[in-house]
């Protein structure tokens, strides 16, 4: 059911929320959150809040899925039935499943699966509360836990949407914007190697707005690389 | 001229750039077949060959000598390596073989024709040899990563822990605990008086002629394991040591 459209850019030039359309919403991290898993991270890019734990490399069960020549990695994205207004049904919908595969071949480019044959990397991504940008901030969040887990990776990924809303290009938009607006790209990178990982779009983009767009997802990015960073090191020097 | 853009001890994560140049490049890459990327997994690097850099694959304490740079990791599991180490505990006892916990991924296997002279499954009884939960000090004989780590208690030093006690450490402190050329290592001995053997996989094998000392040399490697991240670690754990036996009246 479609509500009035709200207004998303307001006479001033900000957003809905008062941010900039370059800005970012206020991002935490925090890295080591679960003491169960191998490694683990809790990343909230502003309302919308996601724990990603990791397991392994472990011996992979059932054995017939193993991999002759690497590890193989699972990754699991799920939404919490509380994480919606409504509540969502616990069982894997048709758009979990999907993302859980864009993400685990993201985080496919940046592990060093060969280091660790015939076993499994176990990741599960969970969405506490959802504002819009869930699977950029999972990825991120996995990342992370990856990190923190000890797992051998070319770089962290860094990931974060950039969206068209009333004609403007806005940086990591959140729900509202995300059911009003015209266009919607995910973009997950590895930053120091520059490389794309994860690229999606949901509606229209003319070529020279594509550009546009990556570009201010690659300038949103550096920050969220910078935070990353940051979490991880803090695990090790301050108390959090 | 080659460039090292970090510190001895500095925290490092993966992707971060260590250094670059060609003549850093070539001390610590093996030169490959014009691959992109080449990793050097027990120093804990990758080399990009295009313009000569080192990149961090693990979170950890970035160290160097001279031109020489690795990455020590503060988590994950070892990197074993045919050759290393490691001290299992007898997990099965076969017809041909054992099968050994090692605290990896995989269990090890010591084949029984490397233990016993004349090995003979009709005759032998592997379990008067070897008997579920006893300890060994081992030795990793063959391991390409794709199949299961043989391991050999043939040589000095190895065979069944028939005395002192194993404790279990983070497989990731190990290169702490032993330190730089050994120092650490030097430390816990010489201070205490004490033999350790320790293996790769984590697990330590503490004897000690002053039974008093066990506790201090448990407390000391407990420290390293809590606080590997901190700088001139060394130095605080002679300290330690120092002042304990002290304490105690040493």
């Amino acid at each position: 059911m479609m509500h009035e459209k709200p207004i998303l850019i307001r006479e001033d030039g900000l957003r809905h929320d008062g941010r900039k359309p370059e800005d970012l919403r206020p991002i935490k991290m925090r890295v080591g959150v679960l003491k169960n898993a191998d490694g683990s991270a809790l990343v909230e890019f502003g309302k919308t809040k996601v724990i990603a734990a990791v397991y392994g490399p472990r011996e992979a069960k059932p054995r017939h899925v193993a991999l002759p020549d690497r590890a193989l990695i699972r990754c699991r994205y799920h939404m919490a039935p509380f994480s919606t207004d409504d509540r969502k049904s616990p069982a894997p919908s048709r758009r979990e499943i999907e993302l859980s595969k864009v993400i685990r071949e993201a985080l496919e480019a940046a592990v060093f699966t060969e280091l660790y044959p015939r076993t499994t990397i176990d990741v599960f991504i969970e969405v506490l509360q959802a504002d819009g940008g869930t699977r950029t901030t999972g990825l991120t969040a996995a990342s992370l836990a990856l990190a923190d887990a000890g797992i051998p990776m070319r770089d962290l990924v860094a990931a974060v949407a950039v969206g068209k809303v009333d004609g403007v290009l806005v940086l990591d938009i959140d729900q509202l914007e995300d059911e009003y607006g015209e266009a919607d790209m995910p973009v997950g990178i590895m930053p120091n190697l520059g490389e794309i990982v994860l690229l999606q779009l949901n509606g229209v983009l003319t070529p020279d707005e594509f550009r546009k767009a990556l570009d201010l997802a690659y300038r949103g990015l550096k920050e969220v690389y910078r935070l990353q960073k940051e979490a991880l090191y803090r695990k090790y020097y301050s108390g959090y | 001229m080659g460039r090292i853009h970090v510190a001895s001890r500095q925290f490092v994560r993966p992707g971060d750039l260590l250094a670059e140049g060609e003549d850093v490049f070539n001390e610590n890459c093996r030169t490959g077949e014009g691959g992109y990327l080449e990793l050097v997994p027990k120093k804990g690097i990758y080399c990009v060959e295009k313009d000569h850099r080192i990149y961090a694959v693990i979170m950890g304490l970035a160290e160097i000598d001279g031109n020489k740079i690795s990455v020590i990791p503060l988590e994950g599991q070892p990197v074993l390596e045919e050759g290393d180490v490691v001290i299992g505990i007898i997990a099965g006892v076969g017809v041909t073989n054992w099968v050994v916990d090692i605290r990896w991924i995989y269990p090890g296997i010591l084949p029984a024709n490397t233990v016993i002279e004349g090995f003979n499954p009709a005759i032998h009884d592997l379990s008067e040899y070897l008997g579920l939960g006893d300890y060994i000090v081992a030795r990793i004989e063959e391991y390409d990563r794709s199949s299961v780590p043989i391991l050999s208690i043939k040589g000095k030093g190895l065979g069944k822990i028939t005395e002192g006690i194993v404790i279990e450490v983070k497989p990731s402190r190990v290169p702490r605990i032993i330190g730089k050329k050994r120092s650490m290592y030097n430390i816990l001995t010489q201070e205490t008086g004490c033999s350790l053997v320790i293996g790769r996989n984590g697990r330590i094998w503490i004897r000690c002629p002053d039974e008093r000392m066990v506790d201090i040399v448990i407390n000391a490697i407990r420290k390293i394991e809590r606080e590997a991240h901190m700088p001139s670690l060394t130095e605080r754990i002679k300290e330690y040591i120092i002042a304990e036996k002290r304490r105690i009246g040493a």
